[in-house]
């Protein structure tokens, strides 16, 4: 299976509202997943611009955002991945 | 890990800076509340009205005042705001103290106390009733029963249940307090004694809710800059594990806010270290038997308070960041400094000593979001004036100690250092001081910091 690309926002809204928390995702994964993701930190998506702050933090999974990103969104969104 | 109540804390702090920068914020803050929870939205208290009047105080605490200033209900943010644009200094926090509970937020928690959960079995053992000291426990209808009137809350009980089912409820602010200053009033709400806080900030960061607001002075700040006055940021040394990117980018991102120069607060700890360390040098010569550090504010509002015997032993030193402030208005004559750093106690010590502004972590990153800076992105700055890693250590528990034992190193001495070092005040530390006071304790360098490892895991910091 082709690695998986984790893009998470680093910019300072999202670092802020929670992307603090996911930096070390790579490490804290649960064992079924760990090394499945190729996990990168970028600098804002331009998603935050919206006046409702609604989504911080914002990660990408191979494209698709996900808003407000936990680490337990994450994993399952890569879960679903592996499924397809 | 921060919990929801903190990202509302950041949340708004955003959308402050934001409508600041566009000239709208008069207007958006009374819309602000109505905005982040709808009418058909979602809440995190009890429902959204309950929501809408904290975030209506957590803006009034952005704006500088403290709940308990609230005299008239009925008064919009609007107003606030038209009267802390006008003030030319912020609020004097070392003639009051820089934290104030929000009613609204608190959720009032009913003090500690052990219960008797329903994972009681009425085990036939009954280890809890034979380990209570009291005797407070029975077992009555087959359930383990406690006498209030006899319990003194030891807690013993909770540890010897086979089951887990007697626990010690309890109250987080109460229980991070090291000195009893925040206490419930005899009508249960909670209150902070202003005699008896040092600002440590342990309340602020441990209450679930974050209904223990901090008096902000970051619109002070935004005004000075905006005016057109030169304003220098210092930042304390504890933010280099708290952001994204490298200090070398952060100090690019500051300047983009309009700072007139940003230095490290560090170049003032070389200077620290200098003077403590002959400081120290010339007490023990003269044949004192003990200094103890002065650069936690947190600490010496301790010893003034509650140990005032030791207060003749605190290091006269200015700390690093009064001595940052003396160079930064050496360079840039006629400026205001901010001091950026993770620490609630800070503020005092900055009030008492002339620094004109005192921001947290938390809030300059606010004012780089806000007006859309990404650290990441910055090119990284030269840094003109690098500190030396020793002062950079200031930060770490132990790190001062180190500096001056570098410092000290450097020459013959006729006595001997004798380091000893108390990481993070805790409740029983009162006592311990007095004993060092009293001389009843070995040591002849006594370092303190408030916060356990150190202001790195300061009460502002982000990373938890
Ligand atoms: S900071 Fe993440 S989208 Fe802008």
């Amino acid at each position: 299976m082709k690695k998986m690309t984790l893009e998470i926002c680093s910019g300072t809204t999202c670092y802020m509202l929670g992307a603090n928390n996911l930096l070390n995702i790579e490490n804290e994964m649960p064992s079924e997943l760990r090394g499945l993701a190729e996990v990168r930190a970028l600098p804002c998506m331009g998603l935050c611009n919206d006046k409702e702050l609604s989504g911080a933090p914002y990660v990408k999974l191979n494209g698709k955002v996900i808003e407000k990103a936990t680490p337990e969104k994450i994993y399952d969104a890569m879960r679903a991945l592996i499924e397809e | 890990m921060a919990n929801g109540s903190v990202f509302v804390r950041r949340e708004l702090m955003i959308r402050f800076v934001r409508a600041f920068n566009n000239g709208t914020l008069e207007t958006d803050l009374d819309r602000f509340a109505v905005e982040m929870r709808p009418r058909l939205g979602q809440s995190s208290r009890c429902c959204i009205y309950h929501d809408r009047a904290v975030i209506k105080y957590r803006l009034m605490s952005l704006l500088g005042f403290s709940c308990e200033e609230e005299t008239d209900e009925a008064r919009t943010l609007a107003s606030y705001y038209r009267e802390a644009i006008e003030r030319e200094t912020p609020v004097n926090v070392a003639e009051t103290i820089p934290l104030s509970v929000c009613e609204a937020g608190c959720s009032g928690c009913p003090s500690a106390r052990v219960i008797v959960t329903p994972n009681c079995r009425g085990c036939l053992n009954r280890p809890c009733m034979y380990s209570c000291p009291k005797g407070a426990i029975s077992i009555v209808n087959q359930v383990s029963t406690i006498d209030y009137s006899k319990c003194i809350n030891c807690g013993k009980c909770t540890t010897v249940c086979p089951y887990h089912a007697i626990v010690k409820t309890t109250v987080p602010c109460e229980e991070a307090c090291p000195t009893g200053a925040i206490h419930k009033d005899p009508d249960g709400h909670t209150r902070i004694d202003m005699e008896k806080c040092i600002s440590c900030g342990n309340c602020f960061s441990k209450c679930p809710f974050s209904a223990i607001l901090e008096r902000s002075q970051m619109l002070d700040v935004m005004k000075a800059i905006k005016n057109g006055e030169k304003v220098v940021a210092m930042i304390a040394p504890a933010i280099e594990p708290q952001i994204a990117g490298s200090i070398e980018q952060l100090f690019t991102a500051v300047s983009k806010l309009g700072f007139t120069d940003v230095m490290e607060v560090a170049i003032g700890a070389e200077e620290t270290t200098a003077r403590e360390a002959e400081e120290f040098k010339e007490k023990m010569l003269a044949g004192e038997r003990l200094m103890t550090t002065s650069c936690c504010p947190a600490y010496v509002e301790l010893v003034r308070k509650f140990v005032p015997e030791l207060m003749k032993y605190v290091s006269h030193t200015p700390s690093p960041m009064v001595l940052a402030a003396e160079i930064a208005r050496k360079e840039h004559p006629g400026c205001k400094v901010v001091f950026v750093g993770p620490c609630v106690a800070k503020r005092i010590e900055g009030a008492r000593n002339n620094i004109d502004f005192v921001l947290s972590f938390e809030e300059l990153l606010g004012m780089l979001a806000g007006s859309g800076i990404d650290i990441i992105a910055c090119e990284p700055m030269k840094l003109p004036r690098a500190a030396i890693s020793d002062a950079r250590g200031f930060a770490k528990s132990s790190g001062v100690t180190q500096a001056v034992v570098n410092e000290l190193g450097n020459f013959k001495d006729d006595f001997k250092l004798d380091a000893k070092a108390i990481n993070g005040i805790e409740k029983k530390t009162i006592s311990i001081l007095k004993l060092y006071a009293a001389g009843k304790l070995p040591g002849n360098f006594l370092e303190v910091m408030c916060c356990p490892g150190g202001c790195v895991n300061g009460p502002c910091s982000l990373k938890k």
